[in-house]
């Protein structure tokens, strides 16, 4: 198999605010975020020649992307995988501009999550059929499991455990104060995150991302058209997905202290890149923080905590902004809310930045490399997406 | 020889403190969890009844109460997919009458007698109610009671049995209400319990010429804990040496189950030679005597009445009770699942109902829900069906959730845990102490309802601490 390493650039992306747009259609924010691309890229609309939209809960079929944009009579295909729907949806468009079918693809991610009563579905069934007997599971339910399990596989009390996952909610929010995109820019105390009301044993209210609505876009090439375009055109060095079968329900053997989709999209993306050490060679990290258990697994997923040494990391300040590996530098879920499909590109649109040295005060050193990361789904049947991104030059 | 050969009862974990209802009203009563009803917990009792017993054996099952969730379409047959019995077997519901409980047990004798059938399990629960704050709510209490009849390796014959018809609206409930009625006690007491109950009784001894003093057990239906007092004297019942405690103070009324459970109470403390009175009452009585025999000392462990009223929870908040039983509005809760697919069930009811899970021919793993491929050595369709519902099991990992429905039950417990033997299953965790649970916790599985939508009970397994 080939790898998709430099055959697809990334020429112009665009990101709404992220947060109760109330009086926002997601076709308010499909056109706000897509204009916002072509504008970067320097393209019109009629240049989009295949588009891929990203929602889970905000309308099927293509066509709802060619209704915003007046997208005339072009192939679109709706995508979704949870929350990985996003990154899955901007990988469906890198694989037809590398196939050579493409020359202009538009990937959107986009999600009115507050048109529903309370926000996202509170609610997971599973195993995603309707017997009506199936136990629903807030999505907090499902990571809490893993937490409680951390803390018991590795020896933290309650309070050791629960300092260690604030550390990880406060740096987030300082980093969102910011951002004038995230839906949360405040500062919060390690206290108040400890404290705060309690969702799914043992998570809190602050262990728990935001319910937001938005929308991010990204327009893709191939490389030799980007040259024409821009200078600073960001390169896809890798691009891994990886869907659990129900392993982790079905065996005994599986542990509840990583992720074993987000540990093997990592490895396939990794090893497209030719990534040998992540902490030493990635300068920029977007993880999926639905739940600051989540982080705290990831850094270890992707390989950039040893097992069972994420924590003595978050002491150490190792993901923190002036940090070694600055990991959500936009303020993450946390700060940005959750609008499913819609994050995954939204995390792309941060490195994109921070690559192009366009991050303003939230800018990395010498940014070169970039990874973004998510996890989506219910216990067993997660869905793990890695892309890694890089300079042109 | 046909009588009982198995007995078994169910009695819920959580006992709210009649003072709760009303300030200085004595004892507790029984009060069935959210996600508890009448076929639950006959389930339970069945199970209790069937310890020891090989599930291949039992060709019938009977259900009794006056509290069916349904009123077309039969518990029975739910609560044979509860205890994984065969599909060629007789299956009753007795309902809508106090006298259900004893109804299928004389059904029960009479068709092993008869020969049509060789091992038949009743199994009688109710949970019936009374309007806030009224006598009938504080003396009602919810629970279950099974006796298995057979002709093999009898613990208690049946001797002979009598029964009355009297017509009589002293205590029922129209289709359709929620709370029982009555005319009022000096009527219904005087009228209906005391003459008829009498009559019975004296008719039973009559046709098998015997006198009270021949009884070792007298176990009378008591709707209030004192009726039986008059008329178990009157008769002639030693009422300290003889006669049954109606443990109206510590269960409550159990209605159709009340006499069973009672009769369970019983047999617990018989011996080999005994010969125990059991009377039901409700629009008439019955009167049925057993002789105990030796098998009784022979019987695999059970937890029987004994054990699960002596494992249980204190409330003493009456508005649980009031949130439980619906009875007081609540906040609109999020709904997921658009709408319940029954096919869907159905296709899934060996797996839903009698948490039947597979283990592969191949590979040995135990695997649940049901796969096509082995999630281990990815074999195709080489599996055997395995019973998971008789599985202890530890608790990997767990959540409390704190928000999705704080009213009904904070937290709700999810539990991910290892059956003995094998397999892996997720499942709400029911009947617990939150702040008990820990990793490697043992647990056993529990039949409870997961929801009514549509129209529909559903039913599905849940872990719970083992009932110490």
């Amino acid at each position: 198999m080939e790898s998709i390493k430099d055959r697809v650039a990334i020429v112009g992306m665009g990101c709404t605010k992220f947060g109760e747009m109330w009086d926002q259609s997601h076709r308010d924010l499909v056109v706000d975020a897509c204009y916002e691309a072509f504008e970067d890229a320097g393209i019109e609309p009629k240049d989009i020649q295949m588009g891929w939209y990203g929602s889970r809960e905000t309308g099927f079929t293509g066509t709802q992307l060619a209704s915003a944009l007046k997208l005339e009579y072009i192939p679109i295909s709706r995508v979704e995988n949870f929350c990985a729907g996003g990154t899955d949806t901007f990988s469906n468009a890198c694989y037809a501009v590398a196939a050579g079918v493409c020359d202009f693809g538009l990937a959107v991610g986009v999600e009115k999550t507050k048109d529903h009563f309370g926000g996202f579905n509170m609610f997971i069934v599973e195993p995603f059929d309707r017997t009506g007997v199936e136990w629903e599971l807030s999505p907090a339910s499902q990571f809490a499991q893993l937490a409680t399990r951390y803390f018991h596989h590795y020896g933290l009390s309650y309070e050791e455990g629960k300092l260690i996952l604030a550390k990880i909610a406060v740096k987030n929010h300082h980093n969102g104060t910011l951002n004038p995109k995230a839906h949360f820019q405040r500062e919060i105390t390690v206290d108040k995150a400890i404290k705060a009301p309690m969702i799914a044993y043992p998570l809190g209210l602050f262990d728990s991302c935001g319910v937001s609505d938005g929308c991010a876009a990204a327009v893709i090439t191939r490389p030799e058209i980007a040259k024409n375009l821009k200078k600073d055109y960001i390169l896809v060095k890798g691009l891994g997905l990886a869907c659990g079968a129900g392993q982790s329900v079905l065996q005994p053997e599986y542990d509840f202290v990583h992720f074993p989709e987000a540990v093997a999209a990592a490895q396939a993306a990794y090893r497209q890149a030719g990534i040998q050490d992540p902490r030493k060679e990635i300068d920029v990290v977007e993880v999926h923080d639905c739940f600051t258990i989540t982080e705290l697994i990831t850094y270890e997923d992707l390989g950039l905590s040893p097992r069972g040494k994420a924590p003595e990391d978050v002491e150490a300040g190792t993901f923190n902004l002036e940090g070694e590996v600055p990991v959500n530098t936009d303020g993450g879920l946390k700060c940005f809310g959750h609008p499913i499909s819609a994050s995954g590109l939204r995390m792309i649109y941060e490195v994109y930045k921070q690559l192009q040295g366009k991050a303003g005060e939230r800018q990395v050193r010498d940014a070169a490399t970039g990874l973004t990361h998510n996890i989506g789904g219910i216990n067993g049947f997660f869905t793990g997406a890695v892309a890694i991104f890089g300079r042109s030059d | 020889m046909v009588g009982i050969t198995s007995y078994g009862a169910y009695v819920p974990f959580w006992r709210l403190k009649k003072d709760s209802i009303q300030k200085g009203f004595p004892g507790e009563k029984a009060i069935c969890n959210f996600d508890e009803d009448s076929i639950s917990m006959a389930a339970a009792a069945a199970l209790d009844c069937l310890k020891g017993v090989e599930r291949e054996r039992v060709d019938g099952l009977f259900f009794a109460s006056t509290t069916s969730p349904y009123c077309e379409k039969s518990s029975a047959s739910m609560v044979a997919m509860a205890t994984d019995l065969r599909r060629d077997i007789a299956t009753a519901d007795f309902a809508h009458s106090l006298r259900s409980g004893t109804a299928a047990l004389k059904s029960a004798l009479d068709a092993v007698k008869a020969g049509s059938a060789k091992n038949i399990v009743i199994a009688s629960a109710d949970c019936r109610m009374g309007v806030p704050g009224s006598p009938f709510e504080r003396n009602f209490g919810d629970g279950a009671g099974a006796l298995m009849v057979g002709d093999c390796d009898v613990i208690a014959t049946v001797e002979a049995s009598h029964s009355v018809c009297d017509e009589i609206l002293d205590i029922w409930r129209p289709d359709g209400d929620v709370f029982v009625r009555s005319w009022e006690p000096r009527f219904t007491t005087s009228q209906g319990y005391l003459p008829v109950v009498n009559e019975a009784v004296s008719g039973l001894l009559e046709k098998c010429r015997l006198t009270p003093k021949d009884f070792t057990k007298a176990v009378f239906y008591s709707p209030d804990g004192k009726s039986h007092i008059q008329v178990a004297s009157k008769l002639g019942f030693d009422l300290n040496t003889q006669v049954q405690d109606p443990l109206v103070d510590v269960m409550g009324n159990a209605g159709a189950a009340m006499p069973i459970m009672l009769f369970v109470a019983a047999l617990e403390e018989a011996k080999a030679g005994d010969r125990i009175l059991l009377v039901s009452y409700g629009d008439g009585a019955d009167a049925l005597c057993f002789q105990v025999r030796e098998p009784i000392e022979k019987l695999a462990e059970r937890r029987g009445l004994k054990g699960h009223l002596a494992s249980k929870k204190l409330i003493d908040d009456y508005r649980k009770y009031l949130f439980w039983r619906g009875l007081l509005p609540t906040e609109r809760r999020v709904e997921t699942v658009s709408f319940v697919s029954v096919p869907a069930i159905h296709r899934e009811r060996d797996a839903i109902l009698r948490l039947q899970g597979v283990k592969c021919c191949n590979c040995g793993t135990v695997q649940y829900p049901p796969q096509r491929v082995c999630t281990k050595c990815h074999t195709r369709d080489r599996f055997e069906p395995y019973r998971l519902s008789d599985k202890k099991a530890n608790v990997f990992t767990f959540t409390g959730d704190y928000i999705s429905n704080p009213t009904l039950e904070r937290p709700i417990m999810t539990t991910t845990i290892d059956f003995e033997g094998g397999g892996r299953m997720q499942c709400y965790m029911t009947d617990c102490d939150s702040e008990e649970v820990v990793p490697d916790l043992t647990v056993e599985m529990t039949f409870r309802k997961v929801g009514f939508r549509d129209g529909i009970h559903n039913y599905a397994w849940k872990s719970m601490p083992v009932r110490g």
